[in-house]
């Protein structure tokens, strides 16, 4: 695949069809788009098993470069990390697309051509080698996100959409004027550059801080994630699927690609800052979680809980904690994307998203009832599933730098557990004291396919998260590298014992970690 | 004195001169028969001042003595007003006719005017640009009253011609401090004597004239006069307004600004500075409550002139270049959204102006409703629209000559602007339909419009040529 642009075919295809759509009528509106998505599904398959896993390669791989914008270039390139994200943004997109075949019946054409610029700005963010080019593709998408949540969302969408778009425009244009000053500083604004280019640690803090005011309202951090629960409650489901799925991905790529290697010292200074943000988010947003009597609202603050986790893991300064992290995304991407299915499944029978409007789904819904059980375990964190994998990872990490964060973030997995399990049970357990509740028919084939492939992948990576981590072993390892000399001490003390012949070994417990005082 | 390169340098405003006075004698031998004559005629004179901007720049830049100056600053910036007028007056005839409004003394005046513009961005002399910025402040008055029975359009020529006169008595008045204490109207000769020292007079006179400077390109707090007379004119005549004066005001500014004032940057840079931040904030604080789509476009255009003036308080060439570039990009996303403004016609072809009027655009006109939504996104300055660059340009000279909190203040106000913008789109995009509006617009508009939005939509692409022709510009300041 040398010298092919995927990259850029993966951007034109979806662009192409988002053109198409808009002359178009309904239904060709829907093949297009459902075309245009798997192609790109196809594609991006196609980028992963050529991707070179080994680490003794190159770091970024199928790069493109064409400096015809001037002040910057069109340049692409990615790595393990970047690789992952694509992965997830092209197996939601077509499921997003399927999710709104009978959903949406009003401007048809509209709404399948601003999801599919959605999936290039997506595959844009992802894959810019450019600072520029990423600011670009990055706050490019408020624009049809907010057209999506405006013309297709719910009972109070125009607020919702106004929201969203200031809420998230307020916190990228600092991020803008820190990257200027960062291009004329370093005089490059090749992001693999950036990264390697050591600025002044005083003006870090500030750089930093800009760039945070950015990816903390994408991701979205306590106390600026308000915009996520309007915002997905007026969404369409496929809208708050992509939301949750990819779109808050983009804050913790933020912090992966940007604010931790290239501004290490400022990190680790400003480290507790984003400890106690997420330490207050996991707690506090669980619990507001539980009173929610809407699904999508409790649904969209358990994202704001699991974002936590991974900024806590991002910002353990290790492997296993940047691991988890970046595992904890694929695995929220999927199994929050699915949940919302779930809830949309069951809206677009009744047209309320009460959760007391509902109960005893599991005696009419039998199949739906096994599937949303699934996905609310997965959301726990049950072994076996993706983001069991995730938080263990992103847990064990920070563990090493702060056990105190690691014990309230715990606290989030139980907390989880209370909210998902209730949720669960005021749906599907219990009476069926609603008649018009107690009518509703079981999944069709149409939404099997669309929950069916995602709890596969989701089982998948609980079972053998190997096939997602090695392509991005590489690049975490050089990541740690890059944070080693700035990472702060740690407060576990681990000592690494010996291993021991295998006969012994089960008699004297080797402690493995400290006291959790 | 007169030879024949200062003769070339000035042969864009000669063409226009004769052009505009033979068809000042069409019109009045013909009668208002000839308007659309005229109107051709007019349109094609630019195009060929247009054409002979490129001999203009042929004998060095100094003609008549310095008096008048021909070089990449001038061309580029007549190459816009040009543009622009050819722009107001095409987009005219259609409006005009609902009313047979439509006279030929419309083209002729705005002829007149891009003389005086032309004048005024070219302009090496206090004195040049007094006559030139007087040409076209004295067209600008009448064709702002241009529809005699309406109140409103007379209300706002006398509003205008009122505020413009103080203006320009202040400028006037500023003029003459800055030779009484400098000893020279020439530009090189004022900066000459600033270089040796500011006094207090030759302060005086620098703040009078940025005053009289500020009124002509509507700054804050020297706005007063736009929504006002944005609102009372009519919208072709307000298309004209936004987009090639505002071109000509800043080209003189930032003229002035360098070549005159260059010496005394310290003194005007704190100026520039406190009008650019008002500019912004006023300019998007009062559009917020705006019900009439043409005065919240006035507001716009005094937050677009705040973040312009931007470029400029970083005093660079690639400062002078990035407020270059964004009055290029404005005016394309002005008499884009004007082109869309100019449609907003109910069923019986009669204008309407309230914004409420658009609610549900996106379903009955859908071309109409995605190029409105296009200029909206790019004015509040949301990538990948054009508007964006524009924007980026001048932050990026302001964080590169050390502005980094002027450009970090700057950009968090721009996202209160983009709240009133995002109210259009929301009126055209969210809301029900409710009254039905004329089918299909003029052919004129929509090509227009279409031009206007393909370059708003896939401007980056013109970057380098952009860049380029910017930075010469600048240079030739410097």
């Amino acid at each position: 695949m040398d010298g092919f642009p995927i990259l850029s075919l993966m951007m034109a295809v979806p662009m192409a069809g988002a053109i198409a759509c808009l002359f178009v009528g309904a239904n060709s509106a829907r093949w297009i788009a459902l075309i245009a998505t798997l192609v790109d599904f196809v594609l991006g398959m196609a980028l992963w098993a050529n991707f070179d896993q080994s680490g003794s390669g190159a770091q970024w791989q199928f790069q493109e470069y064409a400096p015809i914008f001037g002040k910057f270039a069109w340049a692409l390139g990615i790595d393990g990390i970047a690789l992952m994200l694509i992965a997830l943004t092209v197996f939601l997109m077509p499921i997003c697309i399927g999710a709104s075949w009978n959903a949406i019946n009003k401007r048809v054409g509209e709404y399948m051509a601003a999801f599919l610029f959605m999936e290039v700005l997506m595959i844009g963010v992802f894959t810019a080698q450019d600072l520029y080019l990423f600011y670009i593709m990055f706050e490019a998408g408020l624009i049809p996100m907010y057209l999506i949540i405006g013309i297709w969302g719910g009972a109070d969408r125009i607020y919702a959409s106004y929201k969203f778009f200031l809420y998230t425009l307020f916190g990228s244009v600092l991020m803008l004027i820190a990257m200027m000053w960062m291009v004329h500083e370093a005089g490059t604004t090749e992001i693999p550059v950036l990264m390697a280019y050591n600025f002044d640690p005083h003006v870090q803090t500030w750089l930093f801080l800009a760039f945070f005011a950015s990816f903390a309202v994408k991701m979205p951090m306590w106390p600026v994630h308000t915009w996520l629960p309007d915002a997905h409650v007026q969404a369409p489901t496929a809208g708050s699927v992509i939301l949750a799925g990819v779109l808050l991905k983009m804050g913790g790529y933020g912090f992966i690609r940007f604010s931790l290697p290239m501004f290490p010292e400022a990190s680790a200074q400003l480290a507790p800052l984003v400890w106690g943000l997420s330490m207050v988010a996991v707690v506090y947003t669980s619990l507001v979680a539980l009173v929610q009597s809407d699904m999508k609202k409790l649904i969209a603050y358990s994202s704001v809980a699991h974002m936590a986790i991974v900024t806590v893991g991002l910002f353990a300064f290790n492997q296993a904690g940047i691991e988890g992290a970046m595992m904890v995304m694929l695995g929220h991407g999927l199994v929050a994307g699915a949940l919302f299915l779930c809830v949309g499944v069951i809206y677009d029978r009744l047209h309320t998203r009460e959760i007391a409007r509902y109960g005893g789904l599991s005696i009419n819904m039998p199949r739906y009832a096994v599937l949303f059980l699934f996905f609310t375990m997965a959301s726990v964190g049950l072994p076996g599933t993706s983001n069991f994998v995730g938080e263990f990872l992103a847990l064990m990490g920070i563990y090493q730098a702060s056990t105190w964060v690691a014990l309230v973030c715990t606290t989030g997995i139980i907390l989880g557990a209370a909210y998902m399990l209730y949720l669960y049970r005021r749906i599907c357990y219990g009476e069926q004291v609603n008649a018009d509740a107690a009518a509703m028919p079981d999944l069709s084939g149409r939404e099997i396919w669309l929950l069916a492939p995602i709890a596969a992948v989701v089982l998948w990576m609980g079972v053998y998260p190997e096939s997602f981590l090695s392509p991005m072993r590489p690049d975490i390892r050089a990541l740690e590298a890059r944070l080693a000399p700035a990472a702060p001490a740690g407060d576990s003390k681990i000592k690494m014992g010996a291993p021991k012949p295998a006969g012994e070994a089960h008699h004297e417990e080797v402690s493995a970690h400290g006291e959790a005082h | 004195m007169i030879d024949s390169a200062s003769l070339l340098a000035v042969l864009p405003e000669l063409i226009l001169t004769a052009g505009g006075l033979i068809l000042m004698l069409v019109a009045a031998f013909g009668g208002d028969g000839t308007a659309r004559i005229v109107n051709a005629l007019s349109v094609l004179t630019l195009i060929v001042a247009g054409v002979a901007l490129s001999c203009s720049l042929a004998h060095g830049p100094d003609a008549f003595g310095g008096l008048v100056r021909a070089d990449a600053f001038s061309v580029y910036a007549k190459a816009l007003i040009y543009a622009a007028a050819a722009a107001a007056i095409l987009l005219a005839p259609r409006f005009f006719s609902t009313d047979s409004a439509l006279r030929p003394e419309y083209p002729i005046l705005i002829l007149f005017a891009a003389i005086g513009m032309g004048m005024m961005v070219s302009a090496g002399d206090m004195l040049t640009l007094y006559v030139g910025l007087e040409m076209n402040s004295l067209a600008s008055y009448v064709l702002a009253s241009f529809m005699r029975q309406d109140g409103r359009s007379s209300e706002a020529g006398l509003k205008y011609f009122v505020l413009g006169s103080l203006a320009s008595g202040i400028l006037l008045y500023g003029i003459s401090l800055l030779y009484g204490f400098t000893g020279s109207t020439a530009f090189d000769g004022i900066a000459v004597a600033l270089g040796d020292g500011v006094g207090k007079g030759e302060l005086f006179g620098l703040v009078f004239v940025l005053a009289g400077l500020a009124f002509k390109i509507s700054a804050v707090p020297f706005h007063m006069w736009t929504p006002d007379v944005y609102e009372g004119a009519p919208t072709p005549v307000t298309t004209f307004f936004a987009s090639a004066p505002k071109v000509a005001a800043m080209g003189l500014t930032v003229r002035v600004a360098i070549e005159a004032l260059g010496p005394a940057g310290l003194d005007w840079q704190q100026i520039v500075i406190f009008v650019a931040l008002a500019s912004i904030l006023f300019g998007a604080v009062a559009a917020i409550g705006q019900s009439n789509i043409k005065r919240l476009m006035a507001y716009s255009s005094i937050n677009n002139v705040g973040f312009a003036l931007i470029g400029l308080a970083a005093g660079t060439p690639a400062g002078v270049a990035a407020t270059m570039s964004y009055m290029a990009i404005y005016v394309v996303m002005t008499i884009g959204a004007f082109a869309c403004i100019l449609q907003m016609r109910d069923a019986d072809g009669k204008p309407v102006e309230t914004i409420a009027s658009l609610a549900g655009l996106s379903q009955s006109r859908k071309g109409l409703a995605a190029a409105f939504a296009i200029f909206m996104f790019s004015m509040a300055g949301i990538p990948p629209l054009f508007g964006f660059w524009a924007k980026f340009l001048v932050f990026d000279a302001a964080v590169a000559s050390g502005l980094t909190a002027l450009a970090a203040f700057g950009i968090a106000a721009s996202v209160i602007g983009a709240f009133y913008y995002l109210k259009i789109i929301k009126t055209i995009y969210f809301d029900e339909p409710t009254g039905a509006y004329e089918a299909k617009g003029g052919a004129v508009e929509n090509v227009i419009l279409t031009a206007c939005a393909v370059v708003i939509v896939l401007g980056y692409l013109l970057n380098p040529v952009l860049d380029q022709a910017s930075a010469a510009a600048a240079a030739s300041l410097f």
